[in-house]
């Protein structure tokens, strides 16, 4: 009996899960993890020490110590969307034509799974899996920062979904690229993507310290063709969003701050993006010849 | 009585400007293996990625038992070993039947995994890791793995290419046994002997095109028969054995002196190599 469409899905995405299992790219993810994260923890450590240092017998009108948190944990937001972006490409790296080529993929296709079930069911094990992996960085991230600092952010929830919807439209992208590109021409393009994306939300920061309506426009339209942005800029707004007086305007004009609030029509953009992305990626797919 | 297995009627596939089939003809019925042969290049692999539904075709119908190619339910009734193949290596022979038991739907359990891996005889080696088999156990596994689910067509393309006699030996039973369960096969190969000595139909495709169909012992029938007289040597085309005692009774009486007759049979390899001109890609 031919199997549904979601029951095909659960044996692709068991199939991603176990393979990277197996093919111990969790271990060495997890390796590197525990390694970024015990450098984060020294960093922070020493930050807070020197935070409270600069702050004896200055007029305290920026709060060093919600400076430092913040901007500690900006980075550490950063560090895991690169992290997050990094795990979302290689278990997207070349899974159409880069299989196709290697004939890893057509054993697959010619089950009765189709191919729009395989795609989707690729993404969403890249999807599930690096949004999962941002979501447990920024946590532990968080309580490294607490227990470093005892400083924590204005708002948990948000920046952590913001991060995995990120890292998903990522995959999502990733995935479309390895349907038309060979493996490296794929990795070159979506990191260069992403790199493109956090240079345009930089210039909006820029153009929002100097007040430039030109750097402004470029990094909302930018923030809008690529939602990851948006989405990790508004992250770090969400992290300082209750901060008030100097130290609340000095953390968002810094490269840590973002300036831009997701509203509900940015988390609806992203939704409606990733449903564009995977419907292309389909289409294209379907008309491939393997 | 039942359709064919694998109808194709008019199958044409362009690569942008350049044509692999240019209008193809061919039936496979229920329990029929026929070989496709043809130089590199010639569409064969096309053809099989077509009737998969890995590849769209440019005009033409094809029907895989009475279904559109690439739709699930033509999908859930065959079986495909391309020709250049990759498995995960990291898992085991009879996990890679076990995944593929569960994408194609059958409910073989165990007891369909452990007799596939005998039929390809792999049975002792159902726990090694893929990466760790040579490449002609892998195209034995690959075989093993075209037949779960009990197709009813099999696709193979080339699927002897790495084997050694032994290995080739194994997968010939193979395909007689499955002659026998009514499973429609389409064999690609360049091994000629092979193909005569398993296929009951031969069809030979050049430059995209059909050029020469029928039996294996049609093809490669009697080609003729040369007699040596005192005056030279006779040659009878399309003469063959059953013809020869009538031909050295005519010579006798027509007062020739018979010093040696031979009979010749064009091989299968005669008839390729004539119908495809010494191609090759």
């Amino acid at each position: 009996m031919t199997p549904s469409p979601l029951r095909s899905a659960a044996i692709v995405i068991g199939l991603s899960i176990q393979e990277g299992i197996r093919r111990r790219v969790f271990l060495a993810v997890l390796v590197l993890t525990v390694a970024f994260l015990v450098l984060y923890g020294l960093g922070a450590h020493f930050a807070f020490k020197g935070a409270d240092a600069f702050a004896e017998g200055e007029t305290k009108i920026l709060d060093p110590h919600a400076f430092t948190g913040a901007t500690m944990f900006g980075l550490a937001m950063f560090a895991t969307l690169f992290l997050g972006a990094v795990l979302a490409v290689f278990l997207t790296l070349g899974v159409v034509r880069g299989d196709a080529e290697t004939g890893l993929l057509q054993p697959v296709v010619v089950r009765p799974i189709g191919r729009t079930t395989l795609l989707v069911a690729r993404f969403a094990g890249a999807a599930l899996l690096s949004g999962a992996y941002v979501i447990l960085v920024y946590l532990a991230a968080l309580g490294i920062t607490d227990a470093a600092g005892g400083w924590s952010p204005d708002h948990l929830v948000g920046p952590a979904l913001a991060l995995a919807l990120g890292v998903a439209i990522i995959a999502a992208l990733s995935l479309l690229a390895s349907i038309v590109l060979s493996v490296t021409a794929q990795g070159i393009v979506v990191f260069m993507v992403f790199g493109a994306g956090l240079t345009a939300g930089l210039l909006a920061q820029i153009g929002h310290a100097i007040n430039s309506d030109s750097l402004h426009e470029i990094g909302r339209i930018a923030s809008w063709a690529l939602p990851f942005e948006g989405l990790y800029a508004a992250g770090l707004h969400a992290l300082i969003s209750e901060t008030s007086g100097l130290t609340g305007v000095v953390l968002q004009l810094g490269p840590f701050g973002g300036s831009e609030a997701a509203g509900p029509e940015l988390v609806a953009w992203a939704f409606l993006y990733l449903a564009a992305v995977l419907s292309i990626a389909a289409v294209v797919f379907s008309r491939r010849d393997l | 009585m039942p359709g064919p297995a694998l109808a194709i009627a008019g199958l044409r596939k362009n690569y942008r400007q350049q044509q692999a089939l240019g209008g193809v003809d061919l039936e496979v019925a229920p329990g029929e293996i026929v070989g496709l042969l043809g130089p590199n290049g010639a569409g064969k692999s096309t053809l099989t990625k077509v009737a998969c539904g890995l590849v769209r075709p440019s005009a033409g119908r094809v029907e895989v038992l009475g279904r559109r190619p690439g739709s699930p339910q033509a999908r859930g009734e065959l079986g495909y070993l391309a020709e250049l193949f990759r498995f995960p290596s990291w898992c085991s022979a009879d996990e890679l039947l076990q995944l593929h038991q569960r994408l194609a739907g059958s409910e073989g359990g165990a007891a369909e995994r452990a007799e596939l891996l005998r039929l390809v005889q792999l049975d002792d080696v159902a726990s090694r890791r893929i990466g760790e088999m040579s490449k002609g156990m892998q195209q034995r596994l690959g075989l093993a793995q075209a037949l779960v689910g009990s197709p009813k067509l099999l696709l193979l393309d080339e699927p002897t290419s790495a084997l050694d006699p032994v290995g080739r030996r194994i997968v010939r039973g193979l395909l007689e046994e499955l002659r026998g369960r009514e499973v429609a096969i389409l064999l690609n190969s360049h091994l000629l002997s092979e193909v005569e000595l398993v296929c009951d139909r031969v069809a030979i495709i050049a430059r995209g095109f059909l050029i020469r169909s029928g039996a294996p012992e049609e093809l490669a029938g009697p080609a003729r028969v040369e007699v040596e007289t005192a005056t030279g040597i006779r040659v009878f085309e399309g003469a063959g054995r059953e013809e020869t005692p009538r031909i050295v009774a005519e010579l006798v009486a027509a007062g020739e002196e018979i010093y040696h007759v031979e009979v010749h049979h064009s091989s299968l390899e005669e008839v390729y190599l004539e119908a495809v001109g010494g191609q090759t890609g």
